[in-house]
């Protein structure tokens, strides 16, 4: 095992499959609860957080994990006061971007690769990486996996959730600390313009074929694997970037799933 | 009428939403077993004054006390499930918590739903959403079940049928029920008390009672006497009456 983890191509799998594992079950959150937005403005702020953690000489992963959690938040903190929240999103979400592009690049002496952050770089996965690839997917599926339950009686309904004694409120914090979990340990594997993608697209997916809620995110997990895999193969033939690729393949599952749905449908 | 024995007691509640005074001076409660129905013309904060009593919605001044151990059956106003989210009837009476397949069936049958286990939920129809939401709304054998305007978008045969449902549940499991309610004639057939509501509790009591108030009339006018004394024609002999309805019988004649 420890031979084929000095495998550069392996360990960029295995990142990129633990990376889809995790956004699989939190993905159905973000779509059953229309958060597509909300995935992305958590995910743009994260480069603030590289920013930040360059600055100060802290890891990426605490940086981005701070400012990703700041963000969302944020955002969950002005979306119970009836704003215009599609709007407000669009503002944060873009805002963060630009604001963590500027302030990279005014950090002095730092020679940065700064698609390395936009786009991912997989197939620079170390061994350390992979660890805290799969600490944190895990952490995200014990945290969605022990609050199921209640975080799907909150998403269908607050009042509903409230009756039975469970606080909406405190569902959509673990959510949102799921959230920046999985944007702090994606951000190696797919980068921060396309995490959303990667939470987005296999979910949606799956909604074809699955009867319960449990089955879409089972279903999900494996179209997300699955993904990562063909994107990983796509990329090593084709000499394609890594992350785009995945989320190229993801999308053509999400098409072919689309066009299945349609013609069951039509018969 | 002790203030422990209620299941509910809320006492000089006011509530404001974006700065607007929604509901204020309500002292209410509801007792074990009893059917109470709220009535209100729109905006008079009906679901608002539900929403207080099960914890949804916090009071500006005022307080709200619950019985320890309170078990609450709810079924919302309305209930959307968005078209990405996949949940058969039965996955969503397993919300919050996993029940046994025997408990299910006798919920769904008791709710007039017993067909239904393997549907979508987004393939129900008004009155069968209705039913299921009724079904897992009894589940928990809840003290008080609390009910939004249940029957809206059924038909007048559906929403009869829907009421008398209820009337059943409540002889089954002993609870309380409280609820909101547009159909006047069928709330004063089938409530024990009534609480006439416009921001405040502008008039309660037993259904006849609060038909003949000034206050209750002002906001409905009279039109409703005719259904009411058809109710009081047919139920004469169970209650007490202590009021004089010149108009009851002829009303229902």
């Amino acid at each position: 095992m420890t031979d084929l983890l000095d495998d550069f191509l392996i360990r960029a799998t295995l990142a990129g499959i633990g990376v889809a594992l995790a956004a699989a079950p939190l993905g159905c959150f973000i779509v059953w609860r229309r958060m597509a937005y909300f995935g992305d403005a958590t995910a743009h702020a994260a480069i603030l957080g590289v920013a930040l953690a360059l600055a100060f000489n802290l890891s990426i992963m605490l940086g981005t994990l701070v400012m990703a959690l700041a963000m969302a938040l944020a955002v969950s903190g002005l979306s119970g006061r009836g704003r215009a929240m599609d709007t407000m999103l669009g503002v944060l979400s873009h805002s963060a971007l630009a604001a963590g592009l500027v302030a990279v690049s005014l950090l002095q002496g730092v020679r940065l690769d700064l698609s390395a952050y936009l786009f991912g770089d997989i197939l620079a996965v170390g061994r350390s990486d992979l660890a805290v690839i799969w600490g944190g997917a895990a952490l995200v599926i014990g945290l969605i996996w022990a609050r199921w339950s209640a975080l799907l009686t909150a998403t269908l309904s607050e009042d509903l959730a409230t009756a039975a004694g469970i606080d909406p409120r405190r569902e959509q914090l673990i959510l949102t600390l799921a959230l920046a979990i999985v944007v702090a340990v994606a951000i190696k594997v797919v980068g921060v313009l396309l995490i959303a993608a990667l939470l987005i697209i296999p979910a949606a997916a799956a909604r074809n074929f699955a009867r319960t809620p449990e089955a879409m995110a089972l279903i999900a997990a494996g179209f997300g694997a699955v993904a990562a895999l063909g994107g990983m193969a796509v990329a090593w033939n084709f000499d394609t970037p890594a992350g785009p690729s995945i989320v190229c393949v993801a999308a053509v599952i999400f098409a072919a799933s689309t066009l299945s749905g349609l013609a069951r449908r039509a018969s | 009428m002790s203030p422990t024995k209620s299941l509910v007691t809320l006492s000089h509640v006011a509530v404001r939403l974006g700065g607007r005074q929604v509901l204020h001076d309500v002292d209410f409660q509801i007792e074990r077993g009893e059917i109470v129905t709220v009535v209100g013309p729109n905006g008079s904060g009906k679901s608002t004054l539900l929403r207080v009593v099960i914890g949804a919605q916090g009071t500006a001044t005022g307080t709200v006390a619950r019985v320890p151990g309170l078990r609450i059956g709810y079924v919302p106003q309305k209930l959307h499930v968005d078209p990405t989210l996949p949940l058969t009837v039965r996955r969503f009476l397993d919300l919050p918590a996993r029940i046994p397949d025997a408990l299910a069936r006798e919920a769904l049958d008791q709710a007039g739903a017993g067909a239904l286990g393997g549907q979508q939920m987004a393939d129900l129809s008004g009155g069968q959403f209705q039913r299921v939401l009724l079904a897992r709304a009894i589940l928990s054998r809840p003290d008080l079940l609390i009910l939004d305007e249940p029957t809206q978008g059924l038909d007048q045969p559906g929403s009869a049928a829907f009421y008398r449902r209820i009337a059943e549940v409540r002889a089954e499991l002993g609870c309380a029920v409280l609820m909101v309610s547009h159909e006047l004639h069928v709330v004063m057939a089938a409530s024990d008390r009534v609480i006439c509501l416009n921001g405040h509790v502008c008039c309660a009591g037993a259904p006849e009672h609060v038909a003949s108030a000034p206050e209750y009339r002002a906001l409905f006018g009279t039109g409703t006497q005719g259904a009411l004394a058809l109710y009081r024609h047919e139920h004469a002999h169970g209650h007490d009456h202590d009021h004089d309805h010149p108009h009851s019988h002829e009303a229902a004649e």
